[in-house]
C-alpha cells in the first residue's frame, strides 16, 4: 500500500485546545439518553429490561413455594432424593443449557422472544428458590402445622393461610434475588431475548454496544451505565436487611 | 403487541395461572378423583395424600428437568456429535474434543480460568474476611459494610463500565481520565499505558473487577460467622495475654473455618461462569480469553455447537467436583 510517490507539501497543523470553559454541570446527558428516541435507545431497553425481569422474578417464587414446601413438609418417597438434586442443580453452569435450549424452543416454535426468556430465567432460578424456601420453611414451628392439620386444615389451605405469610422473609430475599439476577443478566438475554432486529435488546447489552461505539463519548456511557446501575441500587438499599438474609441461608452449608 | 403489555398478561396469566393450577388440581383430588366420603372415606384420604406431593411439585419437577437436567444430557449427546449440512447430526466421537485441544485459544482459555479460580476466591475471601473483622470494630462499621457490599448489586456490564473508565487512557498530552494512568503519570510514568492490552497483566486487571464485586458477598456471609462466635472463647483467650492477632488466626478464624470453605466454594462457582466482565471488557483479545466467553464464541461467531458443547462440557467438569461435596454434605445433614 506504500505510495511511490514522495511526500510533498506540507502537513495540516495539528491543533490542541484548551478548554477556558471548566465542565459544566448538566442533566443533558440523561435528556440524552433516557428521552430522546435516538440510536442508543436507552428508554426502549429500560422497558424491555423491565418487561424481561417482573415476570421472570414472580413466575419462578410461586412455582417454587408450593414445591418447596412439599419438600419441606410432606412425606412421599423419593423426597431426600429430590432434595440432593436441586442441591445438585444449584451449581450446573447455565452455559451448559445454552445451546439444548435454543435448540428446544427453535424446535417447537418458540424462537427467541420474552416467552424463553422468561421461561428460560424461571428454570435457572429455581433451584436457588426451591433450596431456599425449603430451608426456611422446614425451620417453621411444627405445633402450628399440626394443629392445622389437626383442625382440619387440607395442605393448600395450610400453604396459602400458614406457610406462605410466615415465609415472607425467605420470599422477599429470593425476590431480590432474582430481581437482580435477571436485570443485570446479559448472557442469558443475548442468547434468548435479542433477535437481528435489536427490538427487543435490553440494558446490559445497550451499554456493551456503547463500549465498543461509543468509547470516546464517555459521558453517554456513563450516563446510560448509571441508569442500569440506579434500579438495582436502589433496590438494594431498600431491601439491604433481605438480602443479607438470604445470602446467610442461600450459601450451601 | 406492545411488549409492556405483553408483560403485564403474562404476570397475569402465568400467576393466575400457577395459582388456578394448584388451586384446582387440589379440588379435583380432593372432591372428584378420591372423595373423602362413601364407604372409602379413610382409604381415599390415604390415596389423595401419595398423590398430592406430586401435585405440588410437578411444575418445579417440570421446569427444572427441561431447563437444567436435559440441557445436561443433551450437551454431553451434541459434544460428540456433528452437525451435517442437511440438517441432522452425525456421531463423530472424541472428535470435537480433539480439535478444541488443539486449538492454542482453548489452552489460552483453561490456562486464564485455572489464574482466576486461584487467585478471585483467595482474594474476595481474604478482602471480605479483613473487612468483617475490622467493620465491627469503627461506628462507621455499617456504612463501610454497605458501601462494599453495594457492588453485589450491579451488573457485571456496569462494573465493567467503571473499571474500563478506571482503565482508560487518554494521548499523553492530554488531561487521563482514567483513574489508573492518572496515578501511573502522577508517580513518574512516562507515558499512559493501554492497561487492557498487557498480556498477562490484562487477566489480573479484569479479576480485580470481580475481587471487588465478590468482597462484599464474603464480607457478609463471614462477618455473621464472626458473631457467631461464642463470646467466651475470645475473652478467655485474651485473658490468656493473646495479642489481637493471636486472637483473629488462631481462636477467630478455627472456629469459622466451615462459613470460609462455604465462602471460597461458592466464588469458586461463580467464577467459572465468568462471562459478563471478560465479553465486556476486552471480549478475550490480548490472551484474557476464559472457557465461558470461548463457549460463547464458538457458538455464536463459529457456529460450531459440537466444540462448543465440548467447552461447556469442560466447564461442567469442572464444577463436578463441588457439587458431589455440595450433595454429599446436603444429604449429611439431613439425617
Amino acid at each position: 500500500m506504500a505510495n511511490t510517490e514522495p511526500f510533498t507539501g506540507k502537513r495540516g497543523q495539528r491543533i490542541f485546545v484548551t478548554a477556558e470553559s471548566p465542565p459544566e454541570f448538566t442533566t443533558e446527558n440523561y435528556r440524552n439518553v433516557l428521552l430522546e428516541d435516538n440510536r442508543e435507545g436507552m428508554a426502549k431497553a429500560f422497558f424491555n429490561t423491565l418487561t424481561v425481569t417482573i415476570p421472570a422474578t414472580v413466575i419462578p417464587i410461586l412455582i417454587a413455594a408450593f414445591a418447596a414446601y412439599a419438600l419441606a413438609w410432606m412425606d412421599f418417597p423419593g423426597r431426600a432424593l429430590l432434595i440432593a438434586a436441586v442441591v445438585g442443580l444449584l451449581v450446573v453452569p447455565l452455559q451448559l443449557a445454552l445451546i439444548p435450549l435454543l435448540k428446544l424452543h427453535n424446535e417447537i416454535g418458540l424462537g427467541k422472544g420474552y416467552i424463553g426468556v422468561w421461561l428460560a430465567h424461571t428454570g435457572f432460578g429455581l433451584p436457588l428458590a426451591i433450596y431456599l424456601l425449603r430451608n426456611y420453611m422446614v425451620g417453621l414451628p411444627k405445633d402450628i402445622i399440626e394443629n392445622a392439620r389437626v383442625d382440619g386444615a387440607t395442605d393448600f389451605q395450610i400453604f396459602v393461610k400458614i406457610i406462605l405469610p410466615l415465609s415472607f422473609p425467605a420470599l422477599a430475599s429470593f425476590a431480590i434475588f432474582q430481581f437482580l439476577w435477571t436485570w443485570n443478566d446479559l448472557l442469558v438475554a443475548m442468547v434468548f431475548l435479542i433477535d437481528s432486529t435489536g427490538e427487543t435488546t435490553v440494558m446490559t447489552k445497550q451499554i456493551v454496544e456503547l463500549l465498543g461505539t461509543r468509547g470516546g463519548n464517555w459521558e453517554i456511557l456513563a450516563t446510560s451505565a448509571f441508569v442500569s446501575i440506579a434500579v438495582p441500587i436502589l433496590m438494594f438499599f431498600m431491601m439491604q436487611k433481605y438480602l443479607v438474609r438470604g445470602l446467610l441461608a442461600g450459601s450451601v452449608k | 403487541m406492545n411488549p409492556a403489555l405483553q408483560g403485564l398478561l403474562t404476570i397475569i396469566i402465568g400467576v393466575g395461572g400457577c395459582v388456578g393450577y394448584f388451586y384446582f388440581s387440589n379440588q379435583f383430588l380432593d372432591k372428584v378423583l378420591f372423595p373423602a366420603s362413601g364407604p372409602n372415606a379413610g382409604k381415599n384420604i390415604n390415596r389423595a395424600n401419595i398423590i398430592r406431593p406430586w401435585l405440588f411439585l410437578l411444575p418445579a419437577l417440570l421446569a427444572l428437568g427441561v431447563y437444567l437436567a436435559y440441557p445436561v444430557v443433551e450437551t454431553l449427546r451434541l459434544s460428540l456429535t456433528e452437525r451435517l449440512p442437511d440438517g441432522g447430526s452425525a456421531f463423530v466421537g472424541l472428535d470435537n474434543y480433539e480439535q478444541m485441544l488443539d486449538e492454542p485459544k482453548f489452552w489460552e482459555a483453561l490456562k486464564n480460568n485455572m489464574l482466576w479460580l486461584l487467585i478471585v476466591p483467595a482474594l474476595s475471601t481474604a478482602f471480605g474476611l479483613l473487612a468483617a473483622q475490622l467493620s465491627d470494630r469503627v461506628f462507621w462499621g455499617n456504612l463501610a459494610k454497605s458501601l462494599i457490599f453495594m457492588p453485589m448489586a450491579i451488573s457485571f456490564v456496569g462494573a465493567a463500565v467503571i473499571w474500563k473508565l478506571v482503565y482508560d487512557a487518554r494521548p499523553i498530552d492530554q488531561d487521563q481520565i482514567g483513574v489508573l494512568n492518572a496515578l501511573y503519570i502522577f508517580f513518574g510514568g512516562d507515558s499512559p499505558n493501554n492497561w487492557l492490552t498487557i498480556p498477562f497483566w490484562n487477566n489480573i486487571l479484569l479479576m480485580i473487577v470481580l475481587v471487588w464485586i465478590q468482597t462484599g458477598f464474603a464480607m457478609v456471609i463471614l462477618s455473621a460467622a464472626l458473631r457467631g462466635i461464642p463470646e467466651e472463647t475470645v475473652e478467655a483467650a485474651i485473658i490468656d495475654g493473646a495479642s489481637p492477632f493471636q486472637v483473629f488466626f488462631k481462636i477467630k478464624v478455627p472456629q469459622i473455618m466451615g462459613t470460609i470453605v462455604v465462602v471460597w466454594t461458592t466464588i469458586t462457582i461463580t467464577v467459572l461462569k465468568v462471562f459478563d466482565i471478560v465479553f465486556a471488557m476486552t471480549n478475550g483479545q490480548w490472551e484474557t480469553q476464559v472457557l465461558a466467553n470461548y463457549m460463547y464464541d464458538k457458538l455464536f461467531r463459529s457456529h460450531d455447537w459440537g466444540v462448543g458443547s465440548a467447552s461447556a462440557m469442560i466447564i461442567m467438569l469442572l464444577v463436578m467436583p463441588i457439587l458431589i461435596w455440595n450433595v454429599y454434605n446436603a444429604r449429611k445433614e439431613m439425617q
